[in-house]
This record gives structure tokens, C-alpha cells and sequence, in this order.
């Protein structure tokens, strides 16, 4: 501010280097003057284009940017009929796809020939001498300068924002208070009520639940699968929940349900062996990686992969990680027969389902 | 032909050489055609498998070609496994679309032209079946009428993850893979759902009853019979072809009118 004051009285051109001297906090002659510096080159030589010298061309061309204006219209018109004699008729998905597919390519092209004809008119048939724009300097004139910082002042007295302070300190505190709601609202994108690590430690899955089939609710006995099965599972009662809430719950519940040879299995510990019945064995569906859903089973290598990012468990293996990014084997849901012949849960999954959180451990 | 205004001595009196090439090919597709009108004929007709001389035959065909591997009663080796109990479906499934007799070890048999008539499948299929009991072929009846709509869910639920929601197949694990479906026949996918062959898991009529196998096949057919709605599908199977097209020619596309935009006209 003072610079610019005590620049008032100066004229132009003993301003500026005034100024370069502030900015670079050293005095004139102290700095390093290169002396190898890029040479402006200046411009390349005119080049005449086939349109600039042969005038039949140059009449070509312009005839080809005019017959794409025509092609344009056309197109607009061929849209329209396209619409009017390629109608959508309920029920019929071929009459969709013939719509959507003329309308789609008319527009797209009418306007792609406006684009091609507007760029051609450009380079072939526009004239394209060189010229030298200089660019003018972004600093103003020193009366302006002086004039807006007049400006400045005369409305701070008149509008007594530096004077009633009651009012701008108001103001500012307002400002600063308006976005505080927004952030409070962020709270309502979490559970309310329920703790949401308690949401991703449990599942429907309980003690005594008949496992059914998805998407039926059939019950399933431990008769009905042969060696090489695979039933996709839901528990019992499932279906009975609202909507929303039972979706909820599936994208927690769904296991992977398949017999092997009881010699193909082989388990750590005889805790873990009772977790089967007969080798029947029922794994979480969902990844411990991101939670894709994990069904693409191999019913003679016994693996099981994981299509979003190729994980692999070995069912024999208690479900162990054998390739790929997942931490952790799938979770086992213990299964038992009830005293009808129904596959029923022992329990929920001893851990949580799915990929990894914060508290997962705790 | 040769018999033009100029007629060169050497020409003159000869066949055109293309001549011969026409005489073969036309020898050839007749005889191609009238064996496999033969051929056709044979399949239509209908074959007892429960009848001693077709079992005869099959155990003869079975001994010709498959005992190697599967052992001389079908007892299985250390090449191949038993077929006591894996019923005629199985066989019409594995000698009917080509992946038997296996070519060559490997992560999987594949699909490959198909080694026997229609009626050498069937008589194996009634020698294997004979050997104990399993999954019979499904008759016409099982694979029409379906409900495409339950076929479609079943599908998804059962089948998608693998043979991909459009039916266009998918990768496994070290070399295996879910083959396609849309040039399967309905008999095939039955039996294949039937028998779980090589890595496919066994979906059995009671985790599949007969009316749900029927609708998945329904939807299958539903498949064939239906164009994409969407028109230009790139084989349906998903992001990897649909952004190869995209980035290739869809980015090429647009670098190349760059080019052109900001080129000098000539």
C-alpha cells in the first residue's frame, strides 16, 4: 500500500523496476544476469495452404464444409422420423433397441457433421495469417490504483464496517456458524441406535436354524446333497423379514453349502472337525477381502474362487487363502442334523463375516 | 471356358485346371451330405438303451476307446476314473458334446468336435448304464415348458458366478474355466446339471428338482432365441471387452480428431 502512494508521484517506467526490486528482495545489480538466455525465435515462416493458392480447391472445400451443414440437417431430420416410425412398444425389447439405436446415431452424427464442417471451415477455408498479439500488462495505471483504494475507504466509512464492530463481528460469526449444521448432518449417514461394530459381529445365523435353499426357503437335509453338491444357503425365516431388512441381513447370512468325501477334509483341530456333518461343510459366501460374494466352486480341486479379485480357499483346508489378496480363510458356520434329518446351525460364525475393520479384533 | 477368340495350343482341348478342384469339392460335399442325411436318419430313430444288443455294442465301442483310461470294466485307473454308477447322462453329456474321449491330459477336457454318431453315444451310454445305477438321459418332455422367469433366478443363484448372467462363460482357477452356453444344447445343460462334470459342482434333483432343471433350461433357450436389447454385446462378457472396445477405439477415435483438429491443413 505505501509503495503504491509513494508511487503516485513518480511516472510509469520508474515504477516498474521499483517494484521488480521488492520482489525479488535483493537490489539491482546484485542479481545473477544470465547470459545464455533463450532467444525468442520469433514465428515459423508463413506456409500456404492448396486453398490459399489454388482456387478450385479452396471452392472444393468450402462446398464440402457447406454439403456437412446439409449432412447435419438430414440427420436431424432422419432423428426425428426415427422416432416417430421406430416407436418404443411395451413388451417388446427389439423395438427399444431399434429406437434408442436411430435416434442415438442421428443425433450423434448431426451434430459430429457440425463439428467436422465448424473445424474444416477453420483450417481449410478461414484465413490463417499469423498475427502478434502483445499481451497488455495486468498492472493498472497508478490514478486507477489510487483511485480504488479511495474506493475501498470511502465505503468502509460509509458502510462503518471498521467502525461498528457489534455489526461486523455479528456478521463473521454468522458466517462461520452457517456451515457448522452441514457437518452435524454427517452423523445421520451412521447407525443411530445400534453400535455399528455389533451390526458386523453378529448375523441371523443362531443356534437351531434349518438351513434353506436361496431363493426358496426349502429346508435342506443333510440327505439331499451327493458328494459334489453345492446349495447356495440362506437361514430359516429369512423370507419372513420386511424387505429391506432381509436383504440387509443375506448380504451378511449367505453361505455356500457343499459335500466332499469326509477323507478329502482335512481339519486343525477335532473342534473344527464337528463343525461338519459327514463331510458336508458350510462356508460364509462373502470374501474376507471386500466381501464379493465367493461361489465359483470347483467341486473336484475343492477351491473355491473369488471372482472379484481371485482369491482362492481350499475347502479341504478349513477354507485356507491358497492365492490372492483375502487375509483371512472364510469364516465356518458350524453345522449340525436335528433330530428330523434338517442341517441346523450349532451357533452364529465364531468371528465376523466379510473384509476387515477397525475393531474387528476387539 | 478356354475356348475364347485365341485359343492357345497348349489350352486347347484341356480342362481348366479349377475344373478338377470343382470335380473334388462337388464329390466331396455329396458324399458329406448323403452320410450325414445316413447319420441324421440313424439319430432320429429312436434306441432302446435297456436292449442287450445295443449294451453289446456299447461294451464293444467301450472297449475299443475308453477302456485305456477308464480300465476294462469301467473299474477306472490311475487315467481315469470309474463309471460304475455315473448313470447314461453322464456319458451322453461327456461323448455327446466331444470332451470324451479326453485328446489330452490337461486342467480340463474341452468341448471338441463330437467322435461318435449319435447312435455309438447312445450304446455307450446303455453299456456304462448298465453297469450300475445313475442318471438316465432326460427325455424331450423334461427340457420344454419351463418357466422362464424361475429359470432366470435359478440361473443367477445357481449358475451365474461361473457361466456368467448371459450364459457367455468365464475363467477358473489354473487353466480351468466355465464354458459358455449359448451353443449348448438343452439335452446337454440337463445333463450336465444332472452330473456335474469334471470341476462343475452336482446339482441334484433334490437341490434342483426336475421343474427348477426344466426352467433353467427355459431360460437358456430364452437366451438363444432373444437378441441382446442392448444390440452390439461384445460376447456379454462384461467390463474386460467392453473397455478394451472403448479404450482402443473409442480413446483412438478421439486422439485421431485431436490430431486432425490441431494438424495444419495442407
Amino acid at each position: 500500500m505505501a509503495d503504491i502512494v509513494k508511487g503516485t508521484n513518480k511516472d510509469e517506467k520508474s515504477f516498474i523496476p521499483a517494484s521488480r526490486e521488492r520482489l525479488t528482495g535483493t537490489e539491482l545489480g546484485t542479481a545473477v544476469v544470465t547470459t545464455d538466455a533463450f532467444e525468442n525465435p520469433g514465428l515459423p515462416p508463413h506456409r500456404q495452404r492448396v486453398t490459399d493458392t489454388n482456387p478450385r480447391r479452396l471452392a472444393r472445400a468450402a462446398r464440402i464444409v457447406a454439403w456437412l451443414f446439409y449432412v447435419s440437417i438430414a440427420l436431424s431430420v432422419f432423428t426425428i422420423f426415427a422416432y416417430m416410425f421406430f416407436p418404443i412398444e411395451a413388451g417388446d425389447t427389439t423395438s427399444i433397441r431399434l429406437s434408442t439405436l436411430y435416434i442415438g446415431l442421428g443425433s450423434a452424427f448431426a451434430l459430429f457433421a457440425i463439428g467436422i464442417a465448424a473445424v474444416h471451415w477453420g483450417k481449410a477455408v478461414m484465413a490463417d495469417k499469423e498475427g502478434v498479439d502483445e499481451r497488455h500488462p495486468v498492472r493498472g495505471t497508478v490514478e486507477t490504483r489510487a483511485r480504488a483504494v479511495e474506493i475501498f475507504k470511502e465505503a468502509d466509512e460509509e458502510s462503518g464496517f471498521s467502525r461498528r464492530t457489534l455489526i461486523r463481528n455479528g456478521m463473521i460469526g454468522a458466517f462461520i456458524a452457517f456451515p457448522l449444521p452441514a457437518i452435524a448432518l454427517l452423523r445421520g449417514l451412521a447407525p443411530m441406535n445400534t453400535d455399528p461394530n455389533n451390526l458386523m459381529k453378529h448375523t441371523f445365523w443362531k443356534k437351531g436354524l434349518r438351513l434353506t435353499h436361496d431363493p426358496t426357503g426349502v429346508p435342506i437335509k443333510a440327505s439331499d446333497l451327493t458328494i459334489g453338491s453345492s446349495v447356495h444357503v440362506i437361514p430359516e425365516g429369512l423370507l419372513d423379514l420386511p424387505e429391506t431388512e432381509m436383504l440387509n441381513q443375506k448380504a451378511k447370512a449367505a453361505v455356500l453349502l457343499v459335500r466332499l468325501k469326509p477323507g478329502d477334509l482335512h481339519w486343525t483341530s477335532e473342534k473344527r472337525k464337528s463343525w461338519s456333518y459327514d463331510g458336508i461343510v458350510a462356508y460364509s459366501k462373502i470374501c474376507t477381502h471386500v466381501g464379493c460374494p465367493v461361489a465359483l466352486y470347483e467341486q473336484q480341486t475343492h477351491h473355491l474362487l473369488c471372482p472379484c479379485h481371485q482369491s482362492q480357499f481350499d475347502i479341504a483346508n478349513e477354507c485356507a487363502v491358497i492365492f490372492g489378496p483375502a487375509a483371512r480363510p472364510l469364516p465356518q458356520l458350524p453345522i449340525a442334523v436335528d433330530s428330523e434329518g434338517y442341517l441346523v446351525a450349532q451357533s452364529d460364525f465364531d468371528q465376523p463375516v466379510g473384509p476387515s475393520f477397525w475393531e474387528r479384533e476387539k | 471356358m478356354s475356348e475364347k477368340k485365341n485359343p492357345s495350343p497348349r489350352k486347347r482341348g484341356r480342362r481348366s485346371p479349377i475344373a478338377i478342384v470343382l470335380l473334388v469339392g462337388i464329390g466331396l460335399l455329396t458324399t458329406g451330405a448323403a452320410y450325414g442325411m445316413a447319420t441324421t436318419a440313424t439319430a432320429s430313430a429312436d434306441i432302446d438303451l435297456s436292449s442287450p444288443s445295443v449294451i453289446d455294442q456299447g461294451g464293444r465301442l467301450f472297449a475299443a476307446n475308453c477302456a485305456t483310461c477308464h480300465g476294462m470294466q469301467a473299474q477306472g485307473t490311475q487315467a481315469g476314473p470309474s463309471l460304475i454308477g455315473v448313470g447314461a447322462a453322464a456319458v451322453d453329456f461327456q461323448v455327446g458334446t466331444g470332451r470324451m474321449p479326453m485328446q489330452a491330459t490337461g486342467p480340463q477336457a474341452p468341448q471338441k468336435p463330437v467322435q461318435f454318431t449319435d447312435a455309438q453315444v447312445k450304446a455307450l451310454a446303455a453299456y456304462v448304464a448298465s453297469l450300475g445305477p445313475g442318471p438316465s438321459i432326460p427325455s424331450q418332455s423334461a427340457l420344454e415348458g419351463g418357466d422362464v422367469a424361475n429359470g432366470g433366478e435359478l440361473f443367477r443363484i445357481n449358475c451365474a458366478m461361473c457361466h456368467n448372467v448371459a450364459g457367455a462363460g468365464g475363467a477358473l482357477t489354473e487353466g480351468k474355466y466355465a464354458p459358455e452356453l449359448k451353443n449348448s444344447a438343452a439335452v446337454h445343460v440337463y445333463e450336465a446339471m444332472l452330473t456335474g462334470p469334471q470341476n462343475m459342482p452336482v446339482f441334484n434333483d433334490l437341490n434342483l428338482t426336475p421343474s427348477d432343471k426344466k426352467d433353467v433350461v427355459a431360460y437358456l433357450e430364452y437366451l438363444k432365441a432373444n437378441p441382446s436389447p442392448g444390440g452390439l454385446e461384445l460376447s456379454a462378457i462384461g467390463p474386460v471387452s467392453e473397455g478394451l472396445f472403448m479404450w482402443v477405439l473409442g480413446l483412438g477415435a478421439i486422439i485421431g480428431l485431436t490430431i486432425w483438429i490441431t494438424a495444419k491443413s495442407n
